[in-house]
């Protein structure tokens, strides 16, 4: 459907938490610099599977998985990944805000001071690159050393986007981004995917449908821990292939 | 990337063995009170501790029956027991469902001071204050005996059972509570009915741990109770409790001895009494999910 | 709406909850009234003389200063690297559960116990002898597991977002936790671990036979020592005085000299602890 060699290939992804499955024979594409929405209603297993793809998973008590996730061809579960490296390479942007109660500055340069840049004017650079690349520089150019816990909600989620910017990743993965703020600041977080997805892969999870279709390029819908369609956000919307699709998007269940 | 790896092992291996010092210390408790006792279950028996006396130092014939130390805890506890559970329960009830939030402010804090005050202290003001006090009250020839020692010892296990006993109240689900009122329940009918009946496991368990402490509390028993080694269930009578019993004697006993190993066996009785109580109550908290 | 029943009820409950209060400040009351007359400075800070009729308390305060600090010193790392394993690594395994019933089982177990094992591993096993040394070790492993709790609860309290968030950016667990958990719970284990600091300062029992001299009016030297210490003084005072009813001032002054310390100590770390919990509202 997209000519590009895909970014991210899941091959036969099955997911346990315990004995209960999450995730059933799970395979799909996800192309380079594509903005690429899961939606589904809750419990459906996408924001599981976005978690697969850094392996966030791996914190969880219990889990186990079977099957591939490659990034660039490699198989990011094969034995001796280097996860501290992965996650360098995809970012990760949660459902809830969650800006550290530190300065905005030291929110944004923590990523690059733990990978080791010590000196500070690389950091300023680092830090003003992805404040502007996560469209707040000009909000917070002048209290950069305040706490971010005193920023607004909206404000906060951005900040936590330029925070995952500024490691310089390929791939950002967003989990409900967008959930737990304001239609105001809905829609500047959704003008930024917009604005970031020429240069990013980027995986969302919503189960909001308007936003998906405001902002992707293709859309998976899944089911029960199924995937069941997978194809050009337009055509999901318009003319799905599967009965369960139609009925989700029509607004029948979820 | 290799060094980081063997870095963060290293933190993890470090931690692992902070955690398991616990463990250690508790087996070691066990290896340290089982072998300083052992040698007297070997000789002179474990049948000389079912004597009816406790006469540790004689010039005819030892004694080492522990039924006397164990009649003193018993008494002590019972006492400090049923002073208690009515006070605590009480309080736990004013506290959690009738004071006002200022009040609930000032109450909580002032009676958790309770337990911080040391037992020493409890102690010294039982023998100088309260063991007067009963004496004159009840006309006996000494203040000092198991009803003073209880009435303290309760002192010091009321903050306990309060604050357990408050929280299972405030857990009880507010549906229930409001079920009851919609049905026409007074606020006090509600309480009695619905309310505490709900948190009894809860309250139980206090009244269980309080106990795990009275038990094994020191200070206060050797100062208050009279320390006489008699077989009675009679608080007005003086007392010897297993606690006080070690602490007392241990400090004049040569290391080696028999008087010295049957001290560590009243320690391993008292060990399974209080790891007994504490099971018994953490199974009731566990049970009905109160515990995490 | 009440009736004559109710009313009564209400009564009882509120003269249960409320006489309580009152004898814990009668207690209180009655040790400041009586120990403030004979506090001093030549009582803070001299030492006793004739076994304790006269003089003053100083190498009793000490005493109890070493032991404590002795105490802080092993319990708190020990507390700390234990919450972390607790809370951050430990997997649902045998291991963690047997962990976790010892930690339960030591804080139930009586203080004279602490002081019976204390008194066969430290002072005989380890041949440390009755000092500051053997004491602290003793009092260190009881106030264990109330520190372990108190640090895990610390722990808890912090947002699991901010370790998930650390760990997508790349961080190892180390660092996350050394960047983004630590530093959020440190107010709450170090006031948590003073709670439990205060009240291994006003225990007797386990000292008792590990670490408390009876009467040594000098200070102590080296951390095998033996010490004097406030608890133990004030017990040998109240009961093993030939004249007791003599040295009641002095009684009563140790005792709430031993009272504020404690009081002290438990009170601050409160409203440190409430001034914390304040400054970290997630």
């Amino acid at each position: 459907m997209v000519n590009d060699t895909p970014k991210i290939q899941v091959h036969d992804l099955n997911f346990f938490y315990g004995a209960t499955q999450a995730l059933f024979n799970i395979t799909m594409d996800i192309p380079p610099r594509r903005v690429t929405a899961l939606i589904g209603p809750s419990g459906c297993g996408k924001s599981t599977f976005l978690r697969t793809m850094d392996r966030m998973n791996d914190i969880i008590d219990g889990a186990r998985m079977t099957g591939e996730v490659l990034i660039d061809g490699n198989n990011i579960y094969a034995p001796g990944t280097d996860v501290v490296r992965l996650r360098r390479n995809v970012g990760m942007v949660f459902q809830k805000s969650n800006p550290f109660p530190k300065s905005i500055f030291d929110n944004v340069a923590y990523g690059p001071r733990i990978h080791g840049v010590k000196k500070q004017a690389e950091l300023v650079e680092i830090v003003q690159r992805s404040l502007t690349r996560a469209a707040l520089w000009d909000e917070v150019k002048d209290r950069l050393p305040e706490n971010a816990m005193g920023l607004s909600g909206g404000q906060q989620q951005r900040l936590c986007i330029a925070r995952a910017l500024a490691v310089d990743p390929e791939i950002l993965l967003m989990d409900e981004p967008a959930s737990a703020l304001d239609p105001k600041s809905t829609a500047r977080v959704e003008e930024l995917i917009g604005e970031l997805r020429d240069q990013y892969t980027i995986v969302i999870v919503t189960h909001n449908m308007q936003q998906a279709a405001r902002v992707s390029d293709l859309t998976a819908f899944f089911y029960e821990g199924r995937l069941i369609e997978f194809d050009r956000t337009k055509r999901i919307y318009t003319n799905p292939a599967k009965k369960q699709t139609e009925d989700y998007i029509t607004g029948r269940f979820g | 990337m290799a060094q980081r790896r063997w870095q963060e092992k290293a933190i993890q291996l470090t931690l692992v063995a902070m955690a398991t010092t616990s463990l250690l210390v508790v087996v070691l408790i066990f290896l340290f009170l089982g072998k300083e006792a052992i040698p007297f279950l070997k000789d002179p028996g474990i049948a000389r501790l079912l004597d009816r006396q406790w006469m540790p130092v004689s010039f005819q014939q030892e004694h080492f029956g522990l039924l006397p130390l164990l009649t003193g805890s018993l008494v002590v506890t019972l006492t400090a027991t049923l002073i208690t559970v009515p006070f605590s329960v009480l309080g736990a009830i004013y506290i959690a469902e009738i004071a006002r939030p200022l009040e609930r402010e000032f109450l909580k804090p002032f009676i958790e001071l309770l337990a911080s005050i040391p037992s020493v202290v409890l102690g010294f003001f039982g023998l100088v204050v309260l063991a007067p006090l009963v004496k004159a009250l009840f006309g006996l020839p000494s203040g000092l005996n198991g009803l003073t020692g209880g009435l303290l010892l309760a002192l010091m296990a009321i903050p306990t059972v309060i604050s357990i006993s408050e929280d299972a109240i405030t857990s009880v689900p507010r549906h229930l509570k409001q079920a009851s009122l919609a049905l026409g329940a007074s606020e006090l009918q509600t309480i009695l009915r619905v309310t505490v009946p709900a948190a009894l496991p809860g309250i139980i368990a206090a009244v269980m741990l309080g106990m795990g402490r009275i038990v094994g509390e020191t200070m206060v028993v050797m100062m208050v109770t009279g320390n006489a080694a008699l077989v009675t269930l009679n608080p007005f009578q003086s007392v010897r409790t297993m606690t006080a019993t070690i602490a007392a004697e241990m400090g004049e006993v040569s290391f080696g001895s028999i008087h010295y190993s049957a001290l560590f066996c009243v320690g391993v009785v008292l060990m399974l009494v209080t790891f007994v109580l504490n099971l018994g109550a953490q199974r009731v908290l566990k049970r009905y999910g109160m515990m995490t | 709406m009440k009736n004559a029943g109710e009313g009564l009820t209400y009564l009882g409950l509120r003269l249960a909850t409320y006489s309580v209060v009152l004898v814990i400040g009668y207690i209180l009351a009655d040790i400041i009234w009586h120990g403030i007359p004979a506090l001093s400075w030549e009582f803070l800070s001299g030492p006793p003389r004739q076994s304790g009729a006269a003089g003053g308390i100083l190498p009793a305060i000490v005493g109890t200063f070493y032991l404590v600090s002795g105490t802080l010193l092993v319990a708190l790392p020990l507390g700390i690297g234990g919450a972390l394993y607790l809370s951050e690594y430990a997997t649902r395994n045998r291991l963690t559960m047997a962990i976790r019933l010892a930690i339960s089982t030591l804080a139930g177990v009586p203080s004279i116990v602490f002081g019976l094992f204390g008194l066969g591993l430290f002072v005989i096993f380890c041949n440390f002898g009755a000092s500051i040394l053997a004491g602290a070790l003793t009092l260190a492993c009881m106030v264990l597991p109330t520190i372990i709790v108190a640090c895990e609860e610390a722990l808890l309290a912090v947002p699991q977002g901010l370790r998930s968030s650390s760990l997508a950016l790349g961080a190892t667990k180390w660092q996350a936790i050394r960047t983004n958990v630590l530093p959020y719970s440190l107010p709450g284990m170090l006031t948590g671990t003073i709670l439990a600091i205060g009240r291994a300062a006003g225990e007797t029992a386990p000292i008792l036979l590990t670490a408390a001299a009876f009467f040594l009016p000098r200070l102590p030297g080296s951390i095998f020592d033996q010490v004097m210490a406030l608890p133990y003084h004030l017990y040998i005072l109240a009961t093993q005085h030939p004249e007791a009813e003599k040295v009641r001032p002095m009684q009563y002054a140790t005792a709430l000299v031993l009272l504020l310390l404690v009081l002290g100590i438990t009170m601050g770390a409160t409203i440190l602890r409430s001034r914390f919990r304040k400054k970290y509202r997630w």
